[in-house]
């Protein structure tokens, strides 16, 4: 999802005799739900997928700043414009809490962004998308939000401490984000009908990236095998995609909206939402690089780092500075 | 560059609390890391007091100390009120 593909560098599950002593002790606690903070051992394994995760996510949530960015200088009113500073706002704090979770584990920050801005660390494909009406914005925190949600409450019972506590602080306030953008939908589609097309285009042209948003079917993968023992991961891509698809059904019914998708309906028998088929080309070539905005994001972030840069170096110094005068002084 | 220095975050959520740690963020000065946590953790009025520590400042103990700090109390049950035995005629015990 926002960390949509993770490697946990494994390649085949062992039983519980073929760990290392330390490491079954290890997986004891995990077995206990005893939580693992940073301090404690933990296999290299388990170290390197959590900050390949974490980092990923936190990410996603920076790049994830720049499509509702598009639209804060034109908002429709200063109400608007509040709420979407706001939740932007929102977006920041949320990759601040995740690089320091990272931090914990013993990556660095500045590593961490050059990664992303070489292009070498993966952020959700979501964020690659344009925003070219203002309903976008209404359809990203219905959507994109939502789904945001829906992986990451099962995150907040992570078995990694400081993650699972970062996760408890973001999903308390995305929750907000979600309702202000269906709040967007409910104007648009309450109005003229020119705003109703435009919240159904904004919708036709969010659903399927929403839907990939959830990564590929993995219920085979053995990285999801992998972070389901590890309890990093407790669900699996398709379980959260049918939960998401459920919950969305009733909404878009409710706006009168129509999702695009004609295979669309009701199993009587699993009591869920059968759907279309996921087009996952489409999926990867977004993930590795080209999507319709890739390149434009990336870019847009080495920029505002790059030109930023003087502002750090001379905050630092002044710090350094301070640091001496008061040695001098005491 | 080098990355800010770190430093964690104690947010007193309402008086009467103590501060409870929150997190951490990087910053150059104190009044940066004050001004940062107030930014980062306290969006929603979730605290009236700040206080900000620099990570390196903090003394830990050590996940394998764990036994020699504290197993010893394990076996000290009569520091508990629940380890006396009371009749339950007697009150105000």
């Amino acid at each position: 999802m926002y960390s949509q593909f993770v490697d946990t560098g494994v390649e085949r599950m062992r039983c519980a005799e073929e760990l290392p002593e330390l490491e079954r002790a290890f997986q004891d606690k995990i077995d206990s739900d005893i939580k693992i903070e940073p301090k404690d051992w933990m296999p290299e394994a388990y170290r390197q997928t959590l900050v390949r995760q974490i980092s990923q996510h936190a990410h996603s949530e920076i790049v994830g700043m720049l499509p509702e960015g598009n639209w804060l200088t034109r908002a429709p009113s200063l109400r608007r414009k509040l709420i979407l500073l706001a939740k932007v706002q929102d977006e920041a704090g949320h990759g601040l809490y995740l690089y320091s979770a990272a931090e914990t584990l013993g990556a660095s920050r500045e590593a961490l962004i050059e990664a992303l801005h070489a292009g070498k660390a993966k952020y959700s494909s979501i964020f690659n998308y344009p925003t070219l009406s203002w309903a976008d914005v209404g359809a990203i925190g219905w959507l994109v939000d939502g789904a945001a949600l829906i992986n990451q409450i099962p995150l907040c019972r992570c078995s990694y401490g400081p993650y699972a506590r970062a996760m408890v602080r973001i999903c308390k306030e995305e929750s907000f984000h979600q309702r202000q953008g269906y709040e967007i939908m409910l104007a648009l589609c309450a109005g003229s009908a020119v705003q109703k097309r435009m919240a159904q285009d904004a919708l036709d042209r969010w659903w399927w990236p929403s839907l990939m948003m959830f990564g590929p079917p993995d219920a085979e993968s053995i990285h999801t095998q992998q972070a389901m023992r590890w309890k990093i991961k407790r669900h699996t891509n398709d379980e959260l995609r049918q939960k998401f698809v459920d919950q969305s059904v009733p909404q878009a019914d409710y706006l009168e909206l129509t999702l695009p998708d004609p295979a669309l309906k009701r199993n009587e028998q699993t009591g869920h939402y059968d759907f279309g088929a996921i087009d996952w080309s489409e999926f990867w070539s977004v993930l590795k690089g080209d999507g319709p905005c890739n390149r434009q994001r990336i870019a847009t972030r080495r920029q505002a780092y790059d030109e930023g840069r003087w502002v750090r170096e001379a905050a630092l110094a002044y710090g350094a500075k301070q640091d001496r005068r008061r040695a001098e002084f005491s | 560059m080098q990355d800010w220095p770190l430093w964690e975050v104690f947010i007193r959520s309402r008086r009467g609390l103590a501060h409870k740690h929150v997190g951490s963020l990087h910053a150059c000065d104190a009044p940066m890391a004050l001004a940062n946590a107030r930014d980062i953790y306290t969006r929603r009025s979730e605290g009236v007091s700040i206080w900000v520590v620099r990570s390196t400042d903090i003394i830990a103990s050590a996940p394998g100390d764990k036994p020699i700090l504290f197993d010893p109390s394990e076996d000290k049950v009569y520091r508990h009120p629940t380890f006396y035995e009371i009749p339950d005629e007697v009150d105000n015990l």
